[in-house]
């Protein structure tokens, strides 16, 4: 079978392409260490978290926490058609701190995006997302639910309030 | 090169007819039996085509806020649901399974043998999208107990009435027969062929075959074990991550099904419709080998941002994904090596200068180079999809509907509008009708799709989101910011692009209904037969035609790369840790 020479050429070319995406991504994850969506959030049965019964459930109630000196936890609940916290308050959290999210459904797939940012995920039931994301300015930014999760899904949506570390003001206990 | 020649001219009329004139319905007249399954195929395609292309017009006023007349914004779903459903399940099946005879029959050179097989498979894919679609109806129409806008993904635990998962089921093993059907042509011919390199058609049809049939397991398992049952009351929970996973092993793969046979009219009608001949017939084996290994294990990169599976999972499948690319890029090379090897048979030269001397005018031709072309930039698109990382950027953004409608919107969507201006004649005895319409009919397509898409892509980049009806979030105050360009602007674009598409796929219908509805024709314009290609499959090793070994290694790099992350998923429950049914 004969090959051209250019066609051995664009070959040629076609492949240092293909090798040199997967280094980018490759280098993305040690160099920088761009944090992947995993399976550290572990399971949860979602029929109690339908119910309320959210420690049963292994999920802290819904709200943020803070665990540690700028570290705190935030866990959410998307639900048809809302996220709790997220859409009636605000999800609140200091500027430059580190903030842990757990997010997870009680009833149909939804998405947790955070406009403006490469804060995505989806939320699915029985699964929890896990990510750790920071906040460097103060301002307000928008959730969107992206995942298509019932006839009012395009009234889901919510706000996070980053605020300065100093007016932050959890109601929450450290390392509740 | 007189033998290749589409058309000669009439010197008393002026008319054009293809030569030699004795060939002029050749196809019809050949095998009139697969002719006419062919013909059915055709009729439901566009069928679905039609209402489908309508859904999608309705969708676009009604999310850019142009117009929300049609439809609430809680039914806009269902017409998504349908527009979803109609195009990319019942318009590509019945419109590949038509084409696929067409490239078996005449490939093998031999007549539809089991014409009743034929029957079964048409009637079971029909039975089916009747079925879907009147689930699907049933959400828009009070009249209809049944509902089913759970989208084209179906994701679980949201859930439609049994009837839609049925119909679904039927569709995907119908086509299953479809298969079987070519395959058992395949060894009619080979009985009588021993020793001969399979036709390059039908070796397409059969790799693809191979692939669909690899890749449509992960479905049936979904539908028939797990989403029938629990639609009935059966079994009361499902794992949304389980079924998710075996809906993203079809539903990745799924798209070659619709590109391949996109591919096969590019490789082996466009280089003779452009003047010339295919450049290399075992290149084009080595691409349909290599899709066939490498479509199926990729899926898991529609599933970067879910939790519940490892990052290393994730990461396999992203190599397997850009590699991938490289049945593509091959693609590219070969198709427009081709165009310009026509295009200097009919004196053209220089290094652009070949270009004018192509059939512009012509809809076959023109239509399926602007699809090619949409292609390349939809295969750029696709490759941020699958980066890993970037890939949270526009993760169920616009974006990715801006993709898709460049590859299966444009990629095959735009190539099998085209071919069928070339195709119908042959199949009917029927010259095409309002020519002039159907010359600039792939133009417009090309206009409305640059608008939309090129609108989409960046308003997923300013973090639009897709499937949803009202995209403005007024109450969140949230605002979204383009790279350049404002909301308004790209909503604008978004719904002119819309309208045009829907313009031009009525110049389409309009153009196929009145050539299927006139009288026959004394005369044919297009001359069916297809030229040899410069490089013959004599010239590629004998080892491209193992199927068998093909399809041991496409098994086994799904095994390896399913395996591990399905056994850890199921690890937690099969049904159990799944969440009671949402009924929509």
């Amino acid at each position: 079978m004969e090959i051209h020479r250019f066609e051995k050429l664009w070959l040629g070319v076609g492949l240092v392409l293909i090798v040199g995406l997967i280094a980018t991504v490759a280098y993305g994850a040690v160099g920088p260490g761009v944090a992947m969506m995993d399976d550290d959030g572990g399971t949860i049965d979602p029929e109690t978290v339908a119910d309320g019964n959210y420690e049963q459930a292994n999920f802290k109630s819904p709200g943020v926490r803070q665990v540690g000196e700028d570290e705190y936890t935030a866990h959410v609940v998307a639900r048809q058609f809302l996220f709790e916290p997220g859409t009636q308050e605000p999800i609140q959290v200091p500027a430059g701190s580190e903030v842990t999210f757990y997010v997870t459904s009680p009833d149909v797939v939804h998405g947790f995006s955070v406009v403006g940012t490469n804060v995505n995920t989806m939320v699915i039931p029985g699964q929890v997302a896990q990510f750790t994301t920071q906040f460097d300015e103060s301002g307000e930014y928008g959730i969107v639910c992206h995942e298509y999760c019932g006839a009012a899904h395009h009234t889901m949506a919510g706000t996070i309030e980053v605020v300065p570390q100093s007016q932050f003001n959890s109601t929450m206990t450290v390392g509740e | 090169m007189a033998t290749i020649d589409d058309t000669a001219t009439d010197t008393e009329t002026g008319e054009e007819y293809a030569t030699p004139p004795e060939e002029r319905s050749a196809y019809l007249d050949r095998y009139p039996s697969a002719a006419r399954i062919v013909r059915w195929c055709f009729l439901v395609a566009f069928g679905a085509l039609g209402v489908g292309g309508l859904f999608g017009m309705i969708q676009a006023l009604h999310r850019t806020g142009v117009f929300r007349g049609f439809v609430s914004s809680s039914d806009y779903y269902s017409v998504l649901t349908g527009h979803g459903v109609l195009l990319v399940l019942v318009f590509t099946t019945f419109f590949i399974a038509g084409l696929f005879t067409w490239a078996v029959t005449q490939s093998l050179e031999m007549d539809l043998p089991r014409p009743r097989l034929a029957v079964t498979w048409f009637s079971m894919i029909l039975l089916g999208t009747v079925l879907a679609g009147t689930a699907i109806l049933g959400g828009l129409v009070d009249q209809i107990p049944a509902s089913a806008d759970v989208l084209y993904t179906m994701y679980s635990p949201m859930q439609a009435h049994p009837i839609f998962y049925i119909g679904a089921a039927l569709i995907i093993v119908g086509s299953w027969i479809a298969g079987a059907n070519y395959f058992l042509m395949y060894r009619d011919w080979r009985a009588e062929n021993a020793g001969e390199r399979i036709p390059l058609q039908t070796f397409m049809v059969l790799t693809t075959f191979l692939m669909w049939y690899l890749a449509t397991v992960g479905i049936a398992i979904e539908v028939v074990v797990f989403l029938i049952p629990w639609s009935l009351g059966l079994i009361s929970e499902v794992n949304p991550l389980f079924t998710r996973t075996l809906f993203w092993y079809f539903g990745h793969p799924v798209v070659y099904f619709w590109l391949m046979p996109a591919y096969l009219i590019w490789y082996t009608i466009l280089p003779k419709l452009s003047g010339g001949r295919l450049f290399s017939d075992p290149l084009a084996r080595v691409v349909f080998v290599l899709f066939l290994l490498l479509s199926t294990p990729t899926g898991i990169h529609h599933q970067y941002v879910d939790p519940g599976i490892p990052e290393g999972f994730k990461f396999v499948a992203m190599t397997n994904t850009m590699f991938l690319l490289l049945p593509s890029l091959l693609t590219a090379f070969t198709v427009v090596a081709s165009i310009e090897h026509g295009a200097r048979q009919n004196g053209g030269g220089g290094l652009f200068g070949w270009l004018k001397n192509l059939p512009w005018d012509n809809p076959a031709f023109s239509g399926c180079t602007l699809a090619g072309l949409m292609f390349a930039a939809g295969g750029f698109s696709g490759m941020i999809n699958a980066g890993m990382n970037i890939n949270y950027l526009i993760h169920n953004t616009l974006w990715v509907p801006g993709h898709f409608h460049l590859t299966v919107g444009t990629a095959s969507a735009l190539t099998f509008m085209a071919i069928t201006y070339w195709l119908l004649p042959q199949l009917t005895g029927k010259r095409i009708r309002n020519y002039t319409i159907a010359s600039i009919q792939p133009y417009v397509w090309f206009i409305g799709m640059f608008l939309m898409s090129n609108a989409m892509h960046r308003a997923g980049l300013a973090g639009v989101p897709r499937r949803t009806a009202e995209p403005q979030y007024p109450s969140q105050g949230i605002t979204f910011e383009g790279v350049v360009g404002g909301v308004s602007e790209m909503r604008l674009q978004i719904a002119i692009g819309g309208v045009l598409l829907t313009v031009s796929l009525a110049m389409f219908l309009y153009v196929i209904a009145t050539t299927w509805l006139g009288p026959r024709s004394e005369r044919i314009r297009v001359n069916g037969r297809i030229p040899k290609p410069l490089s013959s499959a004599d010239d590629s090793p004998r080892v491209l035609d193992n199927m068998k070994l093909w399809i041991a290694i496409a098994v086994v790099l799904v095994l390896l790369t399913y395996g591990p992350p399905v056994a850890s998923i199921v690890a937690d429950g099969i049904f159990a840790g799944g969440s009671a049914p949402v009924p929509v």
